[in-house]
Formats: structure tokens, sequence, C-alpha cells
């Protein structure tokens, strides 16, 4: 109970450093950002009015207050484009994002245990070169080249799978692949170091004296301890994911928040870049949180510390 | 030296060349070696597939895809470097400062890194250009406002670990100052971990670079960047995938080669792991 209290207490800084880093955010635009969003033709009239909204005309400390005000009480302000709240323009397109992130830790661990155990298995030896060299390749290749290859193959070439739109399974198959490589080649990196050390434990030794199957031993004994650091750190890596959906969402023009933000970007429409920034900054301050409240509670030596 | 420390300095050499020979050599002398001008248009020539005179092919304006790509290590090994170099004096100052003083000054500095942190991979970088604008200049400024973050943290845990020993002591003893301390004492002590991270933030800034100026965010239009490339090379990838395969290859191969790189050197560096 004291972990997780201190944990808590923990996040408050840093939120309110990231609500903070958010805020200035608006304030790093070149010139005037009413310009850069109207155009230096706009009428004064129109200026003023976009000024007041966003609160440029009072002073700093005023905005910032506000800011933080409205931020916490769920207000993100209105986005420029279609004149709804942020919050509805996001809340629409989160559910594309979590199917894809879904998706793609599938895709990771359903490549990444495989590929770690057989290695694991014959450390050392050529399986093992084989797959380390498939997990140094998942994690140097840019997602934005694997994503048009896989386009090319699947889509184009073999026409096995559709591409460029939302729908059924078969539509996340690609996107999802794209997304989930570089963290399956992490993960079946993780999987081998864990298992080749818990292999190696008195247990595993125990066990294997008793007469168990090695079968058994390896999925019985050994995996299930050596999964607990390879989902701690997949819990972590939820950030890389919600960071590569930016990219992976505009090769296949997924209508996720990667989308809506680079939308928010192209169209100067600061407050949706400010909100989907935000957003998807606590989405992972959360997600972090809740692995390692996970994490302590599965492991009780880290309460300890 | 041990037969595994060998084979690693043998691997570290091999490493080395190769990086040499495909990267920054032709980003060195790229005037010199393109076989053609890299902005030199020729719409007769869109999408031309390759030939002997220009072995990749052209791109859609007809520009030499071969001569592009070298003009490219360019502008990756600039970045990359540039963006490492910022991050790692602003990083590994603030790291030394955080652990040679401790207290207030190191608490505030390591949850100023947390909130940095909280900004899951290319996010933080990607909303910092969308407000300053595109342009290689912001990149380098956004990355390395991402990267610092790491050498910091680095820096502070490995000054922990050296602040208690003798020599450290002894200087101290001997009336030197905070800062020749930590320059002169500590700094060169820390300094092999420091050298692989630099190896792994080269390539994930190059990577970075890629991801940025392939969302349009980074390398203004018209430059021979390999994710600006990449991302000309998406809106005809189906009647020309001649130009988009050249670019992400090279991007992934000198990614692979400074993690491999990285790998290495902590091999050799870290006693540890040399076991």
């Amino acid at each position: 109970m004291e972990y997780l209290l201190r944990r808590l207490l923990w996040t408050l800084p840093v939120l309110l450093g990231v609500l903070t880093l958010v805020f200035f955010l608006l304030h790093l635009v070149p010139g005037d950002p009413v310009d850069v969003m109207l155009g230096e033709n706009a009428l004064p009239a129109d200026r003023a009015l976009m000024r007041a909204e966003l609160g440029l005309d009072r002073p700093l400390a005023t905005q910032y207050v506000d800011f933080l005000r409205r931020t916490l009480s769920g207000d993100l302000g209105t986005s420029f484009g279609s004149r709804r709240p942020v919050t509805h323009e996001i809340a629409e397109r989160l559910p594309a994002t979590m199917e894809l992130m879904l998706g793609a830790m599938a895709v990771a661990f359903a490549l990444a245990f495989p590929l770690g155990i057989v290695a694991a298995l014959h450390h050392g030896r050529w399986p093992d070169h084989v797959a380390s060299f498939f997990a140094l390749l998942g994690v140097a290749i840019p997602n934005f080249w694997l994503g048009p290859l896989l386009i090319l193959l699947f889509a184009v070439h073999l026409d096995w799978l559709p591409v460029n739109e939302r729908g059924g399974l078969e539509h996340l198959v690609l996107p999802a692949i794209t997304l989930g490589t570089a963290l399956a080649a992490l993960l079946s990196r993780m999987t081998h170091t864990s298992l080749v050390e818990v292999l190696g434990e008195d247990y595993i030794r125990t066990a294997r004296a008793k007469g168990v199957p090695e079968r058994t031993v390896v999925a019985r004994h050994a995996l299930r301890n050596a999964a607990i650091p390879v989902v701690t750190v997949a819990g972590l890596q939820v950030g890389a994911l919600l960071s590569g959906a930016i990219v992976t969402e505009s090769i296949f023009d997924w209508p996720g928040l990667g989308s809506l933000l680079l939308e928010g970007i192209y169209g100067r429409n600061y407050p949706l870049v400010q909100g989907c920034v935000l957003v998807i900054a606590i989405t992972y301050i959360a997600i972090n949180l809740a692995t390692d409240l996970v994490y302590g509670w599965l492991d009780p030596r880290i309460r300890q510390e | 030296m041990n037969g595994r420390g060998t084979q690693g300095a043998r691997r570290l050499w091999i490493l080395l060349a190769l990086l040499g020979l495909g990267f920054l050599a032709p980003g060195l002398l790229a005037p010199w070696i393109a076989p053609h001008d890299p902005f030199a248009l020729d719409l007769a020539l869109s999408l031309a597939p390759p030939s002997a005179a220009y072995p990749l092919g052209h791109d859609e304006q007809g520009a030499g895809i071969f001569s592009r790509l070298i003009y490219g290590a360019r502008i990756s090994l600039m970045v990359g470097l540039a963006a490492v170099t910022v991050s790692a004096v602003i990083g590994v100052l603030l790291g030394l400062v955080a652990g040679y003083l401790g207290g207030w000054v190191d608490l505030f500095l390591m949850r100023l890194v947390d909130v940095f942190l909280a900004f899951p991979g290319l996010l933080l970088a990607i909303a910092l250009v969308a407000v300053m604008g595109p342009g290689l200049t912001n990149v380098i400024i956004a990355l390395s406002a991402l990267g610092w973050t790491a050498f910091a943290r680095l820096a502070r845990g490995q000054v922990l670990a050296v602040r208690a020993e003798e020599h450290v002591l002894a200087a101290q003893a001997l009336g030197a100052g905070a800062w020749r301390v930590m320059l002169r004492h500590i700094l060169p002590n820390i300094l092999a971990p420091l050298l692989v991270q630099a190896s792994f933030a080269i390539a994930a800034a190059i990577l970075a670079e890629a991801t940025l100026s392939f969302l349009g965010l980074g390398a203004p239009p018209g430059t021979p960047s390999w994710g600006a490339m990449l991302s000309d090379g998406k809106h005809v990838l189906l009647e020309a995938p001649h130009v988009s395969i050249p670019p992400g290859a090279a991007i992934m191969g000198v990614v692979l080669a400074f993690n491999m790189l990285g790998d290495t050197l902590g091999d050799l560096l870290d006693p540890k792991r040399k076991r």
C-alpha cells in the first residue's frame, strides 16, 4: 500500500512538468502563432478574436494557471478546422489507435516468444545466430520502409490482404506487423536472455534431476519465470508503440490519434496538436504506472526498494 | 587479452571499416564521388528505371537516385553527429552536476529527466518541430532536446559509482574545486559507457531524422535526405518501387551498423560483460 502511494505521488510532479512543457509548446512558435494560423492577410478583428480565444492577450502567468485549470477539468480547447472540442475529436480517433496497438502487441508476442525460445534452447549454435540476426534487423528496419514493402508484397503482388482503410481483421494485419516488428525484435532478445538465465537456475536442475521431461521443464518451470521481465519490458515499450503509431497510421491512412496529430500539425491547428501530445503523454504515463504497479505486485522484492 | 576480447576487437575493426567505407566516406566525399548532380532535375527521365549510367534509376523529378543516396549520407551524418554532440555535452554536464552535488540539484534534474521521458519515443521531437517549423536545424534542436536525458541519467549513475573512489577523494583532499574534480578526475573514468551510449544515440538520431523527414517535418522539399526520398517514393510506390527501396535499405544498414558498433564497444569496454 505504501509502495502504491509513493509511486502515485512520484507521478504528480512529472504530470505537472508534462503539462508545463505542453503549455509552452505554443509559445515556441516563431513569431506570432495567430499570424501562422490565420495567415498574414487576416482581418484584425479575426486576429483579435483568435488571440482572445487562445488567451494570448493575457499575461503569461494567467494563461498558464488557466491552462492548468482547464486541462485538469478535461477541457482541451477547440479545434480550429471543425470548431469542435479537441476532446471529442480525440475520443473519436482513440479506438483505432488502441486496435492498432493491440494488433501490434499480438504480432510482437507471436513472433518474439518462438524466436526467443528457439534461440535460448540452441544457445550459441546456428538457430541462436539466425534469431539474433533477425532481432538486430527488426530493431534497425525503419517502419516507414517496412510498411510500404509489406504493401508492395502482400497487397499488390500477392493480393492477399487489403490496404488503406480500417475494417475487419484482415485490414489490421499489415499495419500491426509494421508497428509490431521492432517490439518483436526487442522482446525476442529479452526472452532469449531471460530464458538462458532461468535455465541455469538450481530449480531447473532439480526438475531435470527428478526426471521431468524437457518439454515440461521449459514450458512449466522455465518459461513462466522467464516471461516476467519480458512482459514488464513489453509494458514499458508501449510508449514506443504509441509514437510508432504516428508513422504507421500515416502510411496506412489509419484513422487514429497519430494521423489526427499529423493533421493538426499540417493544418497548424495548435490546440489539436497540444491536445494530442498531452493525451498521448498521459496515456504513456498511466501505462508505465500500471506496469510498475503490476510488476511490484508480481515481484515483492520491488516493493522493498 | 582473452580469446573473446581479440574476437571482439577484430569485429570492431571490421565494423568501423564497413561504416567508414559505406557511410562516412560517401558522406564526406559526396561532391567528388557522386556520379551526377543530385539536384539536376530532368522531368523527361521521371521515374526512369536503373540504367548503366544511373545505377539506381531516377526519382519522380528525374534526379539520379544513386547520387542523391550518396548526398543523403552527408545529411544523416551531419544531423546524427550534431544532435548526439549537443545531447552528450548537455546531458553529461547535467549528469555530472546531479551526481556530484546530489541533494536538491540532483532531485530537480532527475525529475526534469522524468518529465522529458514521459513523452514516448519521438513524440516530443515531433511536437517541437511541429511548432518551430520544419528544417534540419530545428530537427537537430528537437533531437537534442530528446537525447540529452539518456546521457544525463547514464552520467549521473556513473558518477555515483566513481564519486567515492580514492583518487577522487584524494583530489578533493588536495583542495581541487568541484568543476576540476568533475571534469579532470571523474569524467575520464566514466567515458567508456558514454561512448557506447553515443554509438546507439547516433543510430537513433539518424533513424529519427529520417522519420521526421518522411513525415515532412525535417529536411525541406528537394533535399536529398533518405527520409524525404522515402516520402517522395511513397506516392509512386506501385509504379516505381525502385525509388523507395535504396534509401530504406541505406537507413537500415547504417542504423544496424551503429547498433552493432555500440554492442561491440559495450562488450570490449565493460569488463563485466567480457566473461
